[in-house]
């Protein structure tokens, strides 16, 4: 898909120079002559907003690192020293602090976006599952981030998400004291989470570059379905996919704005405020919200083994969802019934993720079992017998038809969600 | 709906208010799914009433003198049990802040004597205070703090006003991501400044301890630490524990927050440019796409 270089150089040092490595080519195949299906709506921007996410992460993260400490006597004032003394430190903190949060809003909308429009399936099946790794390593970065500033939070955030592998018998208690270097969470584990930290972002960024090759050679999934089949159903990724990314981009700022500045603590928790102390357990110890979904699983369970086996399937069956799916149509535009069930599954995951703040009991842990339940239930029972039984709407025969036939018309049901993309 | 409720609960005598709010909070908890078991609002006390602070909102800016009488109140009253270890004299007179002069900072700083050392013959010794030096704490440690205090260790102020909250509930908290409200902090220290009542009937409050309407299982060590009249105003300002309160909880929202005007300032800035550019991409976008949509 990705097409051949077409670029030609005419200045002679860049013919020498791409004669031996043809890089400026690379780019312009990748990210100028790139052909992207013309139907793209908004929720297609989300990509880019990724990648400029994943950017602001890292280069956030290296300045904070040049005034941090990670060492549990000196830890917490040195990240109150960011935000005191150090120029414009209170900013790279709070962006770094909400980017990630940021980072996992725009990750769940991508993710909600594949899902919809059946980008997992054929021949995508790698790039689906390239991407379910950058999001297990997302998660795993982010829990251990939330550990360094060595709040109460952190703390005991840190204390009962590597408690989860004593669960695992035999070995259990061993993986954890080798976790944590030690006997408890402490100045061992506060380093190696930091080293970690540190490291797994370039981890993903590695998963990231195969994610965009997969993406160049299967090409983009669009919110037909149908692959593109002449040169009529694509536009040249420059100046088409730039400049509507770029505008997702901004918007996605704005937003992005509107909490670093204006209330920069609230997707955190004020416990984190109180510097970690082994001897007092928090009332309530909650993680990061972009976990509360799989801490509500791992609390509906009664037994602790099985709780910890149902977090990590929830995220392991999302693996196996290109064959789980049997339906011959890719997007969920021409899937009747596949909608209902997909708004459900959103509306699941969202009720997991309200009860995972909730304190584990009473009806709280009858709902969280239902919700569960229903979220295994949909990749496990209705995506595979969705395929046999529902009756497919008629899909266009190409990316152009669907697009040119509906002109003049009221918009259409393929760019309901997005603004302004009337075809 | 939380301003109705608010305001309701101020006039209300306090068992009512507790009535009243336990109601409202199951009843919004039934509508969001009938799954409210009846224990949930125990674990709190009763919610703080939402105050209206200078430095809240888009444009909100701490309120200088409420700065510097807030400093009075903490020198006079709450320092003497309550550290504040990472606020240094210097940021007294920092912009932002309660921007006392420098001469002002330094003769605070200097009416304090901060262990230095070691000198030549390896001795630690005393020195009046200077700009760089942080606010001494009133305890040399934690166990010498709860020795004194009943086995309380009086919390550190440095970053307390954003270590305090309240449980806002279903939908009231998605109500505060437009809002912007991110005062729970100031707000819970006010209530629980003046939520030293009577304990109601058949509570019996702990030896040691004081019945508090607003502190999580109401029994809390510190005594009510400030009564009317003990601090002396310069500039008229009422005598009263409210007023006391309110401008206490100011100044430690700014030791927690010292930075916030520049924060809200720059943000206004940050929006205005990404709003304006956002609405140039927009027009280019369709300039661009123009052509594609119409073959």
């Amino acid at each position: 898909m990705s097409g051949h270089a077409t670029f030609e150089p005419k200045n002679p040092a860049l013919k020498w120079f791409e004669s031996r490595l043809p890089l400026v080519g690379l780019i312009h195949s990748s990210f100028v002559a790139y052909p992207t299906p013309r139907n793209l709506n908004y929720w297609w921007t989300f990509g880019g907003i990724l990648s400029l996410m994943l950017v602001c992460q890292i280069v956030s993260g290296v300045v904070l690192v040049m005034h941090y400490t990670p060492h549990v006597t000196l830890a917490f004032d040195s990240v109150e020293h960011i935000m005191r003394d150090v120029s414009y430190g209170w900013l790279i903190r709070y962006i770094h602090a909400n980017g990630a949060s940021m980072f996992f809003i725009a990750v769940y909308i991508h993710m909600f976006r594949g899902l919809y429009y059946g980008s997992y399936k054929a021949p995508r099946e790698v790039l689906w599952i390239l991407g379910c790794i950058i999001y297990l390593l997302m998660m795993a970065t982010a829990f251990m981030g939330y550990v360094l500033p060595w709040g109460q939070m952190s703390f005991w955030g840190a204390t009962v998400i590597t408690n989860l592998f004593s669960a695992f018998p035999v070995v259990g208690p061993t993986i954890v004291e080798w976790l944590w270097g030690g006997f408890a969470v402490d100045n061992p584990t506060l380093n190696r989470f930091f080293s970690l930290h540190y490291l797994l972002p370039f981890m993903i960024a590695g998963v990231v570059v195969l994610h965009v090759w997969a993406l160049h050679v299967v090409g983009q999934n669009n919110p037909t379905g149908v692959e593109p089949k002449t040169p009529k159903d694509t536009v040249p990724f420059t100046p088409y996919a730039t400049i509507k990314d770029s505008l997702g981009m901004v918007v996605f700022l704005i937003f992005f704005s509107w909490f670093l500045f204006y209330i920069p603590n609230y997707l955190g928790h004020a416990d984190n405020y109180i510097p970690a102390n082994p001897l007092v357990t928090p009332a309530h110890i909650v993680p990061e919200w972009y976990y509360l979904p799989f801490y509500a699983m791992l609390r509906a369970i009664p037994s602790k083994l099985g709780g910890v086996l149902t977090m990590f399937s929830a995220i392991i069956v999302l693996f196996f969802v290109p064959w789980l799916d049997t339906s011959k149509v890719r997007s969920g535009v021409y899937r009747p019934l596949f909608k209902q069930f997909f708004w459900i599954w959103v509306a699941v995951c969202i009720g997991l993720g309200w009860l995972g703040a909730k304190p584990a009991e009473g009806g709280y842990i009858i709902a969280g079992r239902i919700l569960t339940f229903w979220y295994f239930a949909h990749f496990l029972i209705i995506l595979p017998l969705l395929g046999l039984f529902e009756k497919p709407k008629a899909v266009p025969a190409s990316i152009t038809e669907s697009v040119l036939g509906k002109k003049g018309s009221a918009p259409a049901s393929v760019g309901a969600q997005a603004p302004q993309t009337k075809g | 709906m939380n301003k109705l409720m608010s305001s309701l609960s101020s006039i209300a005598p306090l068992a009512l208010r507790r009535g009243l709010i336990g109601a409202a909070v199951a009843g919004a908890l039934v509508l969001a799914g009938g799954l409210a078991p009846a224990s949930a609002q125990e674990h709190g006390g009763t919610k703080p009433h939402r105050e209206s602070w200078s430095f809240a909102g888009p444009f909100g800016k701490y309120d200088r003198a409420q700065l510097q009488r807030g400093f009075q109140v903490f020198k006079e009253v709450c320092s003497s049990c309550h550290s504040a270890h990472l606020l240094a004299f210097r940021n007294l007179a920092q912009p932002g802040g309660p921007q006392f002069s420098e001469e002002q900072a330094k003769v605070v700083a200097e009416g304090y004597q901060i262990q230095d050392g070691p000198n030549d013959a390896g001795d630690m010794f005393d020195r009046p205070g200077r700009l760089s030096d942080h606010w001494p704490s009133p305890f040399p440690n934690e166990q010498a703090a709860r020795a004194s205090n009943g086995g309380a260790y009086p919390p550190d102020f440095s970053t307390l006003a954003k270590a305090r909250t309240y449980e806002v509930g279903f939908p009231g908290f998605l109500i505060d991501i437009f809002t912007q409200y991110q005062e729970q902090g100031p707000d819970y220290i006010h209530a629980l400044l003046n939520g030293y009542v009577d304990p109601p009937e058949g509570v019996t409050v702990p030896e040691g301890a004081h019945y508090n309407a607003y502190f999580p299982g109401h029994a809390i060590k510190m005594p009510q630490p400030i009564s009317a009249d003990q601090v002396t105003y310069t500039d008229g300002t009422p005598q009263t524990v409210d007023q006391y309160s309110r401008d206490v909880t100011a100044f430690m929202m700014w030791v927690a927050e010292p930075h916030l005007e520049a924060r809200k300032r720059i943000g206004f800035q940050v929006m205005v440019f990404l709003i304006i550019f956002a609405g140039l991409l927009y027009f280019t976008k369709k300039k661009v796409w123009k052509a594609v949509h119409d073959h």
